[in-house]
């Protein structure tokens, strides 16, 4: 059935991972403006995925790559980053900026759901999670919706035949699970899975030229509503100082004093 | 937030990690930047974010070529920033190189980590410009994938910035030249494969113009004809620099660039870029003393709070922001008027004047600001404090900017 790949890598910008982030005044959200922006640490795991894939020649070719995007006007230069590091192509899904974190994992796992559809997509590769919003229900949604089966916080991703077996290696409590499914699959990515390449300035380049395509919602029939209202956002409480202890008896009796023992 | 453990753990399960502090603390945001001028610059980053600090002070200490580094940014593609995409490279301006530079030096790697890849980055471009067909072929791709390195050889002991008096001399012989003469402050020659090469070709008194009767070659540097002699010096231990010597160096005529006794005005052409290059990464040793100095300020406490709550901290570090930024934007417009074919000096040597300064004062202040420990190793700005001497002297002294701008600008008579 599958005679070839055509990879859908969901992506998205968020607060550079390095960067430590503040709650905006209103304590509505994270601050994000003017703040150091960059690909989800996640999402570029999911398409150094693809792009290998591609590389691996393995028993089924990778016939396109298409990376997705929904947001402001500057998730183009995710798109680009993801287009340098391999991608064919990509679809900016243009929705509003806002200070609520943007469209809720279900609205976007149904978007997800008609690209699939419209492109007719075999494989989804995304991020497990998002570092901002730390939802981390996408990827679940998405199979639900299709019906699909799915794999998470892949650790390893093996092709096995030309009908589309695929095995998925995952890390779970007391040790590593693995996974068979046909395609059409939805996988989602963990930190062990690779280390991304850096994208080569004749790559860059390149991905320029690329084609990124821009879309919205209403394209593939999904509203942005929301079933969620945030109530409030606030630092946690600074962390009080600790004390030093002599020994391991001045430990255990100091914590059987705090009534932990 | 469930994030925190998942971050810790990114950031150490991958070597690549992005300096947190100076990314987010300084000039990440500059909003003057173009787009391309963004790119290079996080692109630029992430390279050299595996290339700490540690790396660049153990290198300087040990003597070592940062290969490493070099070869990081060949494999990526960035040693042809500027070179013809025919042959691999990518054919941006010097716009983007300069922020490229200041990158590079900004990260901590100073002038050993800028001047690893200078040569690469614009010392080609006579080749690109007026080099024939053939020989395009033949020396670009592989200087653009980092399998040859060059060097460039102009200056003389004898004749110092007094470049058309140069006496090193090429006789042609039937299909050869014959090179015999002397050059000083060749920077990586202990290396090089190739090098560009500026000599004699007609003697000075047989000239019509004294910018003629010098002729420019690219050619194998290690030949036994060549004692190349490094110079002990001050700072940038990593990147050696030398002195040559040689005598009956026979050179194929295919290997010289352009017409014969034209060199001078080939090399012209590159000059004022240089300058740019030279000022930017001036500018990346100044930003990153001023922000080592910032942080140190921060966590040090004496007197019960940290020091950099006094205004005898903070102030002379703010100004020197401010000066490190002003000598920017000179040297950002002095690239753009280059790219665009401006092919005045005034800006581009302006720009290497006052970013070199500024940068000077600024690695002078970082020390001071950390006192005592300023000049400890360990905290780098004494290596930073002694790298910067370099383009405060170098490609041309402060004073004939001084001696142009007096002559071209304000139209005095020539002092010299």
């Amino acid at each position: 059935m599958a005679s070839g790949l055509r990879i859908l890598v969901p992506v998205k910008r968020v607060i550079d991972y390095a960067i430590k982030p503040r709650i905006n005044k209103a304590q509505t959200g994270v601050e994000t403006t003017g703040v150091k922006h960059s690909l989800n640490p996640f999402d570029e795991l999911s398409i150094e995925e693809a792009v290998r894939l591609r590389e691996r020649k393995g028993p089924l070719k990778v016939e396109n790559i298409l990376a997705l995007s929904a947001g402001g006007p500057k998730v183009p230069d995710v798109l680009r980053t993801a287009m340098a590091m391999g991608a064919d192509r990509a679809f900016h899904i243009d929705v509003p900026e806002s200070a609520d974190g943007g469209p809720e994992p279900l609205t976007i796992a149904k978007l997800l759901r008609g690209v699939v559809e419209k492109e007719n997509i075999n494989l989804v590769l995304l991020g497990k999670q998002a570092i901002d919003g730390d939802q981390g229900q996408t990827g679940q949604m998405l199979a639900g919706l299709l019906g699909w089966p799915q794999a998470n916080q892949a650790s390893k991703i093996e092709i096995k035949d030309e009908s589309g077996t695929v095995e998925v290696t995952h890390e779970v409590d007391g040790g590593v699970e693995t996974l068979r499914a046909k395609l059409p699959m939805v996988i989602t990515t963990d930190l062990r899975l690779n280390e991304p390449r850096y994208a080569s300035l004749p790559n860059i380049m390149k991905a320029k030229k690329k084609p990124l395509e821009k879309k919205t919602l209403a394209d593939f029939g999904v509203e942005d509503t929301r079933r969620l209202k945030t109530v409030k956002v606030t630092e946690p409480p600074p962390r009080k100082g600790g004390g030093k202890v002599e020994d391991v008896d001045g430990l255990v009796s100091k914590l059987k004093e705090l009534g932990a023992l | 937030m469930a994030s925190k453990p998942q971050l810790s753990r990114l950031a150490t399960l991958r070597p690549r990690k992005l300096h947190a502090r100076a990314t987010e603390f300084l000039q990440s945001q500059d909003p003057d930047l173009s787009e391309s001028q963004r790119m290079v610059r996080e692109s630029i980053a992430k390279i050299c974010s595996d290339f700490p600090d540690e790396y660049w002070a153990r290198v300087d200490s040990s003597h070592q070529f940062p290969t490493e580094l070099y070869d990081a940014l060949a494999h990526q593609g960035w040693l042809g920033i500027c070179l013809p995409q025919r042959y691999g490279g990518s054919e941006l301006g010097i716009s983007e190189a300069a922020v490229m530079m200041q990158t590079i030096s900004e990260s901590g790697a100073g002038m050993t980590g800028a001047s690893s890849v200078h040569m690469n980055i614009f010392g080609l471009e006579p080749v690109a410009k007026f080099g024939s067909d053939e020989q395009r072929e033949r020396w670009l791709p592989p200087l653009i994938a980092g399998r040859e390195r060059a060097c460039f050889g102009v200056t003389e002991p004898n004749t110092g910035l007094d470049t058309l008096k140069l006496q090193s001399t090429a006789r042609r012989v039937g299909d050869e030249y014959v090179l015999s003469g002397q050059k000083i402050w060749i920077s990586t020659a202990q290396q090089a494969h190739k090098i560009l090469i500026l000599v004699r070709t007609t003697p000075l008194d047989q000239v019509q113009k004294p910018t003629q009767g010098l002729s420019l070659f690219y050619t194998d540097l290690q030949v036994p004809q060549v004692q190349i002699t490094e110079i002990a010096k001050m700072g940038r231990a990593a990147v050696d620099t030398n002195t040559l010597f040689f005598d009956h160096w026979k050179v194929p005529i295919c290997d010289r660039v352009g017409a014969e006794d034209e060199g001078f005005r080939i090399i012209l052409h590159g000059l004022n870029a240089e300058r740019i290059l030279i000022g930017a990464e001036a500018l990346g040793l100044g930003f990153a003393a001023i922000r080592r100095a910032a942080l140190y300020a921060q966590e040090r406490e004496v007197f019960g709070r940290p020091i950099g709550k006094n205004q005898g901290i903070q102030h002379p570090l703010a100004d020197s922001w401010m000066k490190l930024e002003a000598a920017r934007l000179m040297i950002y417009q002095a690239a753009r008027l280059y790219d665009e074919g401006y092919t005045g000096g005034e800006y581009a040597n302006s720009g290497k004047y006052l970013a070199a300064e500024a940068a000077f004062e600024a690695c002078e202040r970082a020390i001071l600001a950390h006192g005592g420990m300023g000049y400890a190793k360990e905290y780098h700005v004494e290596r930073y404090l002694r790298e910067i001497f370099i383009p405060r002297i170098a490609p041309v002294s402060r004073e004939m900017i001084m001696n142009h701008i007096a002559e071209r600008v304000l139209g005095l008579p020539k002092s010299y």
